[in-house]
């Protein structure tokens, strides 16, 4: 599919599809969204750039292996879920700043375990994707 | 009583899937940390078995939100007890695939699905929740798709292919008898459900989900008649994979099956009657399979379905002495599984091949090993005073004061034929005269592993074989936990009280 309208569609399309996933990221904790959703879209934003422009090129972009996004996006939502044991609270028990941050709102440990989740949907789906049409 | 720490078997498996997934190309870095956090998982479980054993039933409710609405673990005698054994089986096969496993295996994870793999076997042990106990199975067998076709060799896709299409199976039926259970009951925490279904009044179709719960864990469990996917799979795989499946896989849904049977829904005749056949018909089809075969995995393979009877044997007698002697062996039989099939995978590295018929030998030529191996075999048998003995007694007796007579039977003949498979297996691999077998190219020898790979591979038969002979030789101990835990099983009230935090009148 190398038609120029696509393909410049394509540059601007990635950032701001990029941008888009974080606003459903940050929104997801009490209205539709969030990790999962987010990576999905983040994911799309690359696989797009990589019909419009070639695998090779998308890669350059990305600069490192996607599946380094996994482990790093475990440790997050691990640590975020394991957290409330240093102070004697169960496994997952939600902790929360007394202040909201501006534009993002309150925060808490659910939004690093949804931001470990973005991290490990786009680390999962681009490995994939990047695998499939490597053989291909 | 309440203890957020409780969780911590599961959460340290995680991390070091995790750590390891950091070092994906470094096998010699995952080699190491494997070794290291599979001691301190061990560490973990034994504190945990200790603060059980000390305090009493441990919970903790995810999160925060109470039970029964949140989701809750559990840890009573027996989780702590299967998370032990959890524990150590999984340190001696993650011990025993650093020297046995080649390098390009381990650069597709092995290490960390080996811990994704163990992390939810702990967490279905440990969990309160049954919707949760699913969740568990799915990261189980999630995991163990994996493993089995690691590797790529195309004997092993074809046993994938049997294991996968039943496991898959076996998860839909429990999934739709969780859905109707629930439909039912309006509850999912196991605490609770025990009150809720006794007082269900439409009796058969509380029969019915008993039913898909049986077919569901009796898939996994491999009891008659829906054993036949485990033999046809489990000799695929390299030995230490076999290892962890042998010996835990199965488990877990006897786990799963005493649980349910012991909480939720308590056996009526039917039921019962049922549970007896299913396991007389088990531990014939088991021991008459075992007779047949020449490669020594899947004589190993056929006597995991045998033995598998036993321990439903003793759930189908449902006294508190036939539970003592299920849990009995289901503790000596997780430890002499497993070293089973890693002495499998020392014989395959010695020889270069399993079929019995052209191994032999190996006595003359390596008497330590073959002592060492003899243990486990012989406790597998149940050769007084080593551990299998006993728990066949405690089995033997409860029949027998249940008026069991036809089952006792069959259990006699599980062990006789096992004792038979076992001493032609000691005649034709140890005793025979060998013969030179050619070279093979691709299987890497014994002797020519480095001095630290074959010690990685001796040293975890020798644990196993020091606890089951431990078992066998201070068998008072574990007759005492044993005692303990059927007759927690046997009146459910402590453990319903301690996860709903109200005082309950049981039946």
């Amino acid at each position: 599919m190398k038609t120029i309208i696509f393909k410049t569609a394509s540059t601007y399309l990635l950032p701001l599809l990029v941008l888009f996933s974080i606003f459903i990221l940050l929104r997801g904790h009490y209205l539709p969204g969030g990790g999962f959703v987010g990576g999905l879209i983040a994911s799309i934003a690359f696989v797009i750039h990589s019909f419009a422009n070639g695998i090779d090129q998308t890669k350059s972009i990305i600069k490192f292996h996607p599946g380094f996004l996994m482990p790093i996006g475990l440790a997050i939502a691990l640590l975020s879920g394991a957290a409330p044991l240093l102070i004697g609270e169960s496994f997952m028990t939600g902790l929360w700043f007394e202040e909201p941050v501006s534009v993002i709102g309150m925060v808490g440990s659910a939004l690093f375990f949804d931001t470990g989740v973005y991290l490990v949907v786009i680390g999962v789906t681009l490995t994939i994707i990047f695998t499939i049409s490597e053989t291909l | 009583m309440n203890n957020p720490y409780i969780v911590l078997p599961v959460i340290f498996q995680l991390f070091t899937a995790v750590l390891l997934m950091f070092f994906w190309f470094r096998v010699n870095a995952q080699r190491l940390i494997t070794i290291i956090c599979s001691l301190i998982s061990v560490g973990i479980a034994i504190w945990l078995f200790n603060e059980v054993y000390n305090r009493g039933i441990l919970t903790m409710q995810a999160g925060e939100w109470q039970a029964p609405f949140g989701i809750t673990f559990v840890a009573d005698i027996f989780s702590a007890t299967m998370v032990l054994l959890t524990a150590i089986s999984g340190m001696a096969v993650a011990v025993f695939s650093t020297g046995s496993i080649r390098n390009a295996r381990l650069k597709f994870g092995f290490f960390p699905i080996l811990n994704f793999l163990l992390m939810g076997l702990q967490g279905a042990f440990l969990t309160g929740d049954i919707f949760n106990l699913y969740v568990w199975f799915e990261i189980i067998i999630i995991a163990s798709f994996v493993l089995i076709t690691i590797g790529g060799e195309k004997a092993q896709i074809e046993g994938a292919m049997k294991y996968v299409t039943m496991n898959l199976l076996a998860s839909a039926i429990f999934l739709t008898a969780i859905a109707i259970l629930y439909g039912m009951a309006g509850s999912l925490n196991m605490a609770d459900l025990s009150g809720q279904v006794a007082q269900i009044e439409n009796r058969g179709l509380v029969n019915v989900v008993a039913i898909l719960f049986l077919v569901g864990f009796g898939i996994k469990s491999a009891v008659f008649p829906l054993y036949f996917w485990l033999p046809a799979s489990y000799h695929t795989p390299p030995p230490a994979i076999s290892a962890i499946f042998g010996g835990l896989l199965t488990k877990v849904g006897v786990y799963a099956l005493i649980r349910i049977f012991t909480l939720i829904f308590i056996p009526d005749e039917f039921l019962s009657n049922l549970l007896i056949i299913m396991a007389a018909l088990t531990i014939l089809s088991g021991g008459l399979g075992a007779i047949l075969q020449v490669n020594m995995r899947k004589i190993f393979s056929y006597l995991i379905v045998c033995h598998i009877g036993f321990m439903i044997a003793g759930l189908g007698i449902y006294t508190e002495l036939a539970i003592l002697g299920a849990i009995f062996y289901l503790i000596h039989d997780i430890i002499v599984k497993t070293n089973l099939f890693l002495i499998s995978g020392l014989i395959f590295k010695l020889k270069g091949t399993l079929n019995i018929e052209k191994l032999g030998g190996i006595y003359k030529k390596y008497p330590k090993y073959s002592l060492l191996i003899a243990i486990p075999l012989f406790s597998l048998v149940g050769i007084p005073p080593l551990s299998g003995f006993w728990s066949k007694l405690f089995l033997i007796e409860g029949g027998y004061l249940e008026g069991q007579y036809t089952l006792v039977g069959f259990i006699l003949l599980g062990s006789f034929l096992t004792l038979w498979v076992i001493a032609k297996l000691w005649s034709e691999v140890f005793w025979k005269e060998s013969v030179d077998l050619p070279k093979k190219i691709n299987v890497k020898y014994f002797y020519e592993l480095k001095p630290f790979k074959q010690w990685a591979m001796i040293i975890p038969i020798v644990i196993l074989t020091v606890i089951s002979l431990y078992i066998g030789l201070a068998a008072e101990h574990i007759i005492v936990l044993s005692k303990q835990i059927s007759s927690e099983l046997m009146n459910p009230s402590a453990y319903i009280e301690a996860v709903l935090g109200t005082k309950t009148d049981m039946p």
